[in-house]
């Protein structure tokens, strides 16, 4: 009977096919690599570990962005400070990967840079943080600083700018140029950060022009040149004569305004070249001081009790955050006032939240007085008075 | 309010327009092209391209259109061809456009182009209320304001027009005539890409002038269904073309007024309004069926 089974046309198929089938996924399996349930050398590698500080020993650093490295905007700046290590540790080899994605994929490609040898990992965008914990857990030799994560581990710190300072400053900048009294905001979803930074523009421009509002527009994505078309035609239509924005690229936002007229106000890189007649100021990232400090650190073994071994924030006065030039359309008087306030900000005369600062509905959400701690900051769920728009509850 | 609304519908609406013509012409012979998101990437990137190039925008729309025939002719040649099963040629396809799209445009990221821009009609342009609408945008629309006409003659007054229609309805007679449906199927197939490379022309080009992978976002396969929606007659697809850009810019209306919506609901609006308008037209749509195509989706789907 079971010559009979397997000796069917059909049967020697079926058979051929799933062998065939099994060796494709053994394959793929195998292709995996780097997976940690397999093998001794984890045991050699955890006794390393304990007498190796996490960071040391490397031949590689790796860099992961979610964009691309010429978006004039968030991952450009990361990348210029790739380059800058590059540069200043030519020892070691810099890997790079662009356009990889906030999911598990980013996972398999900083497993694959540590196997080529890094031991010192730069996942650069928000969504990284979660790959980057779980590679974390399983290699804890090495040393990863993420951008803008709210969360830690023993080998994982995050680091970032107080970005919103140099933007209260732009937001300055804003209110005083502005004819119409109407700002524009172009942003991507309702995150703490962004909301961070809408609430500063605004606070700074109406310090200086009570008249002023700033409209928010949410587009839901991070570049979508699409929507931001949209928007900032939809704004500009509605009298809106200075756009800004919070998008990983800048370039479509800033064309659109100077084609029809506008200003703009950069973030993330400087493309005052794109808009010659509008360009007022933009707020920067400085990431080559800073990300050499950290290599630095991490070679030397020092990462654990650093103070990049936690969540670190650079601030105007440490220069990890700056403003840019100025257009050519910008008064004397403007600049002056502008470098008054940023003086202030360096002196610590001057906070952009320091209290009473009241929500769209009145509520006070900040008391007279009080300067807000920076974890306070950063888990922001309101926008303030001055804002035309609204956050999903 | 109105008048921003009606603006950014054709704004947003026009690349989506392309696309839904072009499809309607390879739906009304009988085929579904599912590729058209693909088609329409391709030509956004392509025309991009031939304009960073060449400094001319007419040359790059003529090359987008040329980039969305070449990717549809993949799947013509696979589904009329080699009797391929269109639905999953077509996804196929348009997987294979964007992957093809982001590989090769790369280095255009950070490129600036001229492009297209708004050109006011002058005298249409001052016309009291319509006039600031229709008559103040880049020349792809104004192109796109004649297509659907000329489509709708073509298809309902010309031999061609018939010719392709029956091919849709009963291939065999047309077969008896002397033609060849097959060849009649590619050419609208194809036709249908190069309608859709120029809706990513426009896209890229004409109205964000910029190329970042994958920024049609959808829009091919919302036309797609719009042509569904609009029971296959032309004018109908420009008002659904037109609807969804009308959602589209619905939500940024709302929310530069201050109104207290959700910001994720009405980025879902313009698709679940296409969603909302196809179930309503299904009762409809059963008998409007060019029989051919009834074939791909009732039988195990040929060519």
């Amino acid at each position: 009977m079971v010559r009979k089974i397997f000796h069917g046309k059909f049967m020697r198929k079926a058979i051929l096919w799933s062998v065939l089938g099994m060796g494709a996924l053994y394959l793929t399996a195998c292709s995996q690599g780097g997976r940690p349930v397999s093998t001794l050398p984890t045991g050699s590698g955890a006794q390393t570990q304990s007498t190796d500080a996490p960071g040391t020993g490397g031949s590689a650093i790796g860099f992961i962005f979610v964009g691309a490295r010429d978006d004039y905007g968030y991952n450009q700046a990361a990348y210029i400070g790739s380059e800058a290590v590059e540069k200043a540790f030519p020892e070691l080899k810099v890997l790079r990967k662009e356009n990889v994605p906030e999911t598990a994929e980013a996972e398999r490609v900083m497993e694959e840079m540590i196997r080529q040898g890094a031991k010192i990992m730069f996942p650069t965008s928000y969504g990284h943080l979660d790959p980057a914990l779980e590679v974390a857990k399983r290699h804890p030799d090495v040393v990863f600083f993420h951008q803008g994560g709210l969360k830690t581990a023993s080998n994982l710190g995050t680091y970032f700018g107080t970005i919103w300072e140099p933007v209260y400053l732009a937001g300055i900048a804003a209110g005083k140029m502005t004819k119409s009294n109407k700002l524009g905001y172009i942003v991507s979803v309702p995150i703490p950060q962004v909301l961070l930074n809408i609430n500063a523009f605004t606070l700074g421009a109406r310090s200086v022009n009570p008249n002023a509002t700033v409209t928010v527009a949410f587009t839901g994505s991070w570049c979508d040149p699409g929507q931001q078309a949209n928007a900032a035609n939809t704004m500009i239509d509605a009298g809106v004569d200075v756009l800004t924005q919070h998008q990983d690229c800048t370039k479509t936002v800033i064309e659109i305004a100077e084609r029809r007229g506008a200003m703009s106000v950069g973030y993330h890189a400087d493309a005052s070249s794109l808009a010659p007649k509008g360009w007022i100021v933009g707020s920067i990232w400085n990431w080559p001081k800073l990300y050499e400090e950290m290599v630095r650190t991490a070679l030397d073994g020092k990462f654990k009790g650093s103070k990049f071994d936690g969540k670190y924030r650079g601030g105007l006065k440490d220069d990890v955050v700056r403003l840019t030039g100025f257009g050519p359309s910008v008064p004397e008087e403007v600049k002056k006032l502008v470098e008054e306030k940023k003086q202030a900000l360096l002196d610590g005369t001057l906070h952009p939240f320091r209290g009473p600062v009241k929500d769209q509905k009145g509520e006070i959400k900040i008391a007279d007085g009080e300067i807000p701690t920076i974890d306070k900051l950063e888990s922001m769920d309101y926008l303030v008075e001055g804002v035309i728009g609204s956050i999903p509850k | 309010m109105i008048g921003e609304l009606l603006t950014g519908a054709i704004r947003s609406g026009t690349s989506v327009l392309y696309a839904s013509a072009g499809e309607l012409i390879a739906e009304r012979a009988g085929v579904i092209n599912l590729g058209t998101e693909g088609a329409m990437v391709a030509g956004a990137l392509g025309g991009f391209a031939v304009t960073v190039w060449t400094g001319n925008p007419w040359l790059g729309a003529l090359g987008g259109g040329i980039c969305g025939a070449l990717l549809s002719s993949v799947h013509a040649l696979l589904v009329v061809w080699r009797g391929a099963n269109q639905l999953a040629s077509g996804l196929t396809v348009m997987f294979f456009g964007l992957g093809l799209t982001a590989f090769f445009g790369r280095s255009f990221v950070s490129a600036s182009v001229e492009g297209f821009n708004p050109v006011a009609i002058p005298g249409l342009s001052n016309l009291p209320w319509i006039g600031p609408i229709l008559f103040r945008h880049d020349p792809l629309t104004y192109l796109s304001y004649i297509l659907v006409p000329a489509v709708w003659f073509v298809l309902s007054r010309t031999r061609l027009g018939i010719v392709l229609r029956a091919t849709g309805e009963r291939e065999e007679v047309v077969f008896s005539q002397g033609f060849s449906p097959r060849l009649i199927r590619t050419f609208a197939v194809i036709t249908g890409g190069f309608l859709a490379g120029v809706g990513g022309v426009q896209l890229s080009v004409a109205f964000t002038h910029a190329w970042v992978e994958g920024m049609t976002a959808g829009r091919g396969i919302v036309a797609a269904a719009l042509v569904i929606f609009a029971a296959w007659k032309p004018f109908r697809c420009m008002a659904g073309a037109y609807l969804f850009g009308c959602a589209q810019s619905l939500q940024l209306v709302l929310q530069s007024r201050g109104a207290d919506v959700s910001p994720f609901l009405l980025f879902m609006l313009p698709y679940v309004l296409t969603l909302a308008v196809l179930f309503l037209v299904e009762r409809r749509r059963q008998s409007r069926i060019p029989e051919e195509l009834g074939r791909v989706f009732s039988g195990p789907g040929g060519g």
